[in-house]
């Protein structure tokens, strides 16, 4: 006898990503990961777009750079930087936990239980610790020291 | 109830409960019940209190009440855990909103779908697989393992199947399709276990498009797990494995034998004999 389904679907799709309050730093970290690693490749297609118009003769050419000299393209400019470092730095931390490496051996489970997420965020504390170094001096490049 | 309970302090906490019910088709609602709470009460007694004096209609599953079974994963105050595990008064002392676990289908009320889950859990072969077949059906012996062997697989080993981690993986929640934390926990639970010799066998359903890969170190199932499993670990390690023997910087493990039982009881001189007992049958 086949029995009709009626069950719910209660998948949580990107609300999953973003509600990750009551879990571990971790999963803000997956999260911003994943945002920024869109931003780069939505602005690796503006930068396509905006260098080939030169195809379409240097008048058009010089009004897109005009354009891009506007304060909101380059705060847009600082954010890609942000995403850059915060990516490259997250993703440094990736490679080394997604090998294997930096999280101990497995151990026997014993209350109060202990987790390689735990034993790897010192890892993630100074990845952290230089991607903001770097998102500073950053900051100060673009709108300080800069021209 | 107990009648002792009833001398003892009370507080009164709002359960705030999803009802889903598909037979009258319509949409869950969230339903409030009072209870009143004693300290060392865990939500599974909550519910078989609301069960039991206001709302028998109420559905959930549940069996050992120890956190062994792993049939009372929900979806509490925002965070999966299990019922029977959690006491009330340690989770809040004012609401409780109790869900069914997200990212599986709801059958009724607190009751997901574990079918699915049940299903990848098999499909990456979590049991022994031995070349001598001969060996294994028909066994002459033990196989040997030294107790730093059994220490790198025995965390995994421990897992009861509660669906906790599937409902906290971010992966989990925008790809159904992804094999999830529980599941490649165990392919590596047998891969790093000394006797198995099938990790070849378990490299398609683990290492394909759907499989080890799509996981990205969110650490949330490690989080939830209610036994120690850590399955982020697990998964980091298949990673890990997998690399090293594509790029042939490990060795295959070496074969475990088996241990041949003694064939005849020789008795050793030197331990005296037992003394004759003293009570007669």
């Amino acid at each position: 006898m086949k029995v009709e389904r009626l069950h719910r679907k209660n998948n949580l799709g990107l609300a999953g990503w973003i509600r990750g309050g009551r879990y571990g730093l971790e999963r803000y970290a997956y999260t911003l990961h994943r945002i920024t690693g869109l931003g780069i490749l939505l602005y690796f297609l503006l930068h396509i777009f905006a260098t080939s118009s030169r195809i379409w003769g240097p008048e058009f050419w010089e009004k897109t750079m005009d354009l891009f000299e506007k304060p909101v393209f380059k705060f847009g400019e600082y954010l890609v930087f942000v995403a850059f470092a915060y990516h490259a730095l997250n993703g440094i931390r990736l490679f080394i936990t997604e090998l294997g490496f930096g999280m101990g051996k497995p151990q026997r489970p014993v209350i109060p239980y202990k987790n390689a997420v735990r034993r790897q965020r010192p890892l993630l504390i100074v990845a952290m610790i230089i991607a903001f170094v770097l998102i500073v001096f950053g900051g100060l490049d673009f709108y300080l020291l800069g021209n | 109830m107990n009648e002792n309970n009833s001398t003892k302090n009370t507080t009164t906490v709002i359960f705030e409960i999803l009802r889903y019910n598909p037979e009258t088709g319509e949409k869950p609602k969230m339903q409030e019940y009072n209870v009143q709470v004693y300290k060392g009460m865990t939500v599974l007694d909550g519910l078989n209190w609301i069960k039991e004096n206001l709302d028998p209609s109420l559905v959930w599953r549940s069996s050992c009440r120890m956190g062994v079974c792993g049939s009372c994963g929900m979806f509490i105050n925002g965070y999966p855990r299990l019922a029977c595990n959690n006491q009330i008064l340690k989770i809040s002392n004012k609401k409780l909103q109790i869900k069914p676990l997200p990212n599986f289908d709801i059958i009724r009320d607190l009751v997901p779908d574990l079918e699915g889950f049940f299903q990848k859990h098999k499909s990456v072969k979590p049991y022994l697989i031995r070349k001598d077949i001969q060996e294994q059906n028909l066994p002459t012996g033990e196989y040997f393992q030294s107790p730093d062997e059994l220490t790198n697989y025995i965390q995994f080993a421990y897992c009861i199947k509660c669906g906790l981690c599937l409902s906290a993986c971010p992966t989990v929640a925008t790809d159904e399709r992804f094999t999830g934390p529980q599941a490649l926990a165990q392919a590596w639970r047998y891969n790093s276990d000394s006797r198995d010799e099938g990790s070849d066998e378990r490299i398609k359903a683990v290492h394909d498009e759907i499989g080890a890969s799509r996981c990205h170190f969110a650490g949330a199932c490690s989080d939830v797990c209610p036994k120690g499993v850590d399955p982020s670990f697990a998964i980091q390690l298949l990673k890990q494995d997998f690399f090293l023997k594509t790029l042939k910087l490990r060795k295959d493990e070496k074969e475990t034998h088996v241990i041949p039982t003694a064939k005849k009881y020789v008795p050793n001189p030197k331990i005296p004999e037992a003394p004759k007992p003293t009570v007669k049958k």
